[in-house]
């Protein structure tokens, strides 16, 4: 056991892979020597070897179509897009080619890929690097897409990702990579895909939330404690595809829920939760589904963000809202 | 002010349009019968792609993407790649994927719009028909790298268009191969149109071929009409890359003869006399001659063979009819190893929905 941060528990999660697995390969801008922007791979290319461990040119559609490449052939690329805000230039090869590539040869050829990148804002990052694309991403068939919120999780949800026959899209709250430590055994042991976790069990409404905006969801579960309302709190961690009987089973038990997501409003997948809840389980509802989300602008520059991204206060405002529906 | 650089492109060109040698052939081609298996692949290719564009007339197939004046190109790759090799074609490629070993009614299967058509089981490695323009190269790296990093004496040959080369995709995957000497060969068929953009629209470059000087990689262009030519290019390039030496750029010049595809009608954009000049220079003609001409094929034989093709092709067109249609299940088949618990629902809906179409039309 050790007390690591998010970051190093991707870190830890790739170290093992790579000794585990021969096929597991790195490609990416500045994974090697440097060890990644976020030094989400330090020490790999050291201990591995460049060939293992290889720096890319700097070319966002070329990582995403090489790992297709190499994963037809039998390698487990795990692809490194530096920040979320250069992968739109990735899902041309993301869309057309990792999640079709088993359905179009009929099982003759799969894309067992990985393609990380930190998303999110609240790191005070220059123009672009604060992008939350995860509907973007959710909307392709045939891909998953995993969003973790914690040290223990990245570690075991990488894992995962890693091991998993098909397409990945891992996304990585940047915001959360050094904010705290857990305990975090490196044992080898994946955490569960397709698979939402209750991190709070609570009685008056649920609140569904994935990376940086579970812990304001956390935070505001807190604030509704202290004035006597119970909040279930869920970590949805894989977007793609969503575990309804978890969110529906909760929903159905509190008759309450506020979906979170620090993505546009729009078309976002809180949209799509509050959808297939009012569709799975209208008569267990006691108010309508509220979404907190983002604002439907472009991501702000780094002294809006606060403003840009919801927070626990927003949240609790929102769960009072629905608390108090009549 | 001094030169920092400067390149020359080769061209490569045995056989003339006539079919007369214009220079010393390679000494594969020193026995000519040898080549005779070739130039009846090209045949079959011919005779194949013009029952593709008639079974659309007749809406046997749907849009079909012609081969005519590419068989040289392509039975000079299919050729000299290995079984071992990985070819990754885009969507006009059907004619390397048959000297693949890949059966011909997939072609058929393809473009009448079933993905059966891309399952290739006799070449298992070889990626499926591309239609994203240039998306494949990217593949083609990943593939040469996985390759090198196992250390196999194997090669990727991707092949795309004179359009592709537009696009970002092309330049990338070329440069990485430079950069990682990999043990790639890409073959851009230059068939003047991209649907109905000639070339000279497509860049100021004066040779397509010279792009692969700005990644740093071997690069030459060859008469794409010239089965020999091919053959003995993309030969050098296959085993260049094979030995390690790194990867190569070939600008295979043709012309497309037909239409971009059997939706596109090219009379929009070139001339009659333009197309009337290209017949003059096409494949087929040229290397039946030069075979005439050195005693390794007679008229006999070429009767025997175009008898052959059409009963083949008839194999092929009667292996596409016979397959039963998809069931609408096909749709969540494969598209994940295991479909997750969360669409379930859907391919159930959809099974029982179509069980009642049946249901309605029986009824």
């Amino acid at each position: 056991m050790s007390n690591i941060t998010l970051v190093e528990g991707i870190n830890l999660a790739l170290a093992r892979a790579m000794e585990d697995d021969d096929r597991v390969v790195m490609i990416g801008e500045d994974v090697g020597v440097n060890g990644g922007v976020f030094r989400a791979t330090a020490g790999l290319q050291q201990r591995f070897g460049p060939e293992r461990v290889a720096d890319t040119p700097l070319a966002e559609g070329l990582i995403a179509g090489m790992a297709v490449g190499m994963a037809a052939e039998g390698l487990r690329p795990v692809a490194e897009i530096q920040f979320a805000g250069f992968a739109y230039a990735a899902i041309d090869q993301i869309l057309n080619h990792a999640g079709r590539l088993r359905h179009r040869t009929q099982g003759r050829l799969s894309c067992p890929m990985v393609l990380r990148t930190p998303c999110g804002a609240g790191i005070h990052a220059p123009e672009h690097h604060s992008e939350s694309p995860e509907a973007m991403f959710a909307h392709i068939p045939g891909i998953r897409v995993v969003y973790p919120s914690s040290p223990a999780k990245a570690y075991g949800l990488l894992l995962a990702a890693i091991a998993d026959p098909d397409p990945v899209v891992f996304l990585e709250p940047s915001r959360l990579y050094r904010k705290f430590k857990e305990e975090v055994e490196d044992d080898g042991e994946p955490l569960p895909l397709d698979k939402a976790f209750v991190v709070r069990e609570g009685t008056d409404v649920t609140l569904v939330a994935w990376g940086a905006m579970l812990h304001e969801s956390l935070k505001a579960a807190d604030e509704l404690a202290a004035e006597g309302h119970f909040a279930e709190v869920i970590d949805l961690a894989t977007l793609k595809p969503i575990d309804y009987d978890t969110v529906l089973a909760s929903v159905k038990k509190t008759g309450r829920c506020v979906v979170v997501t620090e993505a546009p409003r729009t078309a976002s997948l809180a949209s799509e939760i509050s959808a297939n809840i009012s569709e799975q389980a209208l008569l267990s509802l006691l108010a309508p589904v509220a979404r907190v989300t983002a604002w439907d602008t472009v991501t702000p520059m780094f002294r809006l963000e606060e403003h840009y991204m919801p927070n626990s206060t927003r949240i609790a405002a929102a769960a009072r809202k629905v608390l108090e529906y009549q | 002010m001094t030169v920092a650089a400067t390149f020359e492109i080769r061209f490569t060109r045995y056989l003339d349009p006539q079919g007369r040698e214009t220079a010393a052939l390679p000494s594969f081609a020193s026995d000519p019968r040898a080549l005779v298996p070739d130039y009846r692949a090209m045949v079959f290719m011919r005779a194949l792609d013009a029952k593709a564009v008639a079974m659309q007339r007749t809406g046997q197939i749907g849009t079909y993407a012609s081969t005519l004046g590419k068989e040289a190109i392509d039975a000079g790759i299919g050729g000299v790649l290995r079984k071992e090799d990985v070819l990754l074609p885009s969507y006009r490629e059907s004619g390397v994927l048959m000297l693949r070993g890949v059966s011909p009614h997939r072609t058929l299967l393809y473009w009448g719009g079933d993905e059966r058509g891309n399952m290739f089981p006799e070449s298992p490695h070889d990626f499926p028909f591309n239609v994203p323009i240039g998306t494949q190269m990217p593949h083609a790296a990943g593939v040469a790298y996985a390759m090198k990093l196992r250390r196999e004496p194997r090669v990727a040959l991707a092949m795309c268009g004179d359009g592709a080369t537009s696009k970002g995709d092309f330049y990338e995957a070329i440069n990485a191969g430079g950069a990682w000497q990999l043990p790639l060969v890409v073959v851009v068929v230059n068939n003047q149109y991209a649907i109905s953009v000639p070339r000279r629209m497509q860049s100021a470059a004066q040779t397509l071929a010279q792009k692969g000087i700005a990644a740093g990689i071997a690069c030459e262009q060859v008469d794409g009409n010239d089965l020999i030519a091919v053959r003995d290019v993309v030969g050098r390039a296959v085993e260049r890359a094979r030995a390690g030496g790194g990867p190569t750029l070939l600008e295979a010049l043709t012309y497309r003869l037909s239409d971009h595809t059997t939706a596109d009608d090219a009379t929009r954009y070139r001339s009659a006399e333009e197309l009337k000049e290209q017949w003059k220079q096409e494949p087929i003609v040229r290397l039946r001659t030069w075979l005439h001409a050195k005693g390794a094929w007679s008229p006999a034989e070429e009767q025997a063979l175009a008898k052959d093709a059409a009963a083949h092709v008839q194999k092929m067109v009667q292996a596409y009819l016979d397959t039963p249609p998809p069931g609408p299940e096909q749709m969540f088949e494969h598209l994940y190893a295991r479909l997750p618990h969360a669409y379930a629902w859907q391919a159930a809906e959809l099974s029982e929905e179509s069980e009642r179409d049946v249901e309605h039309h029986a009824g």
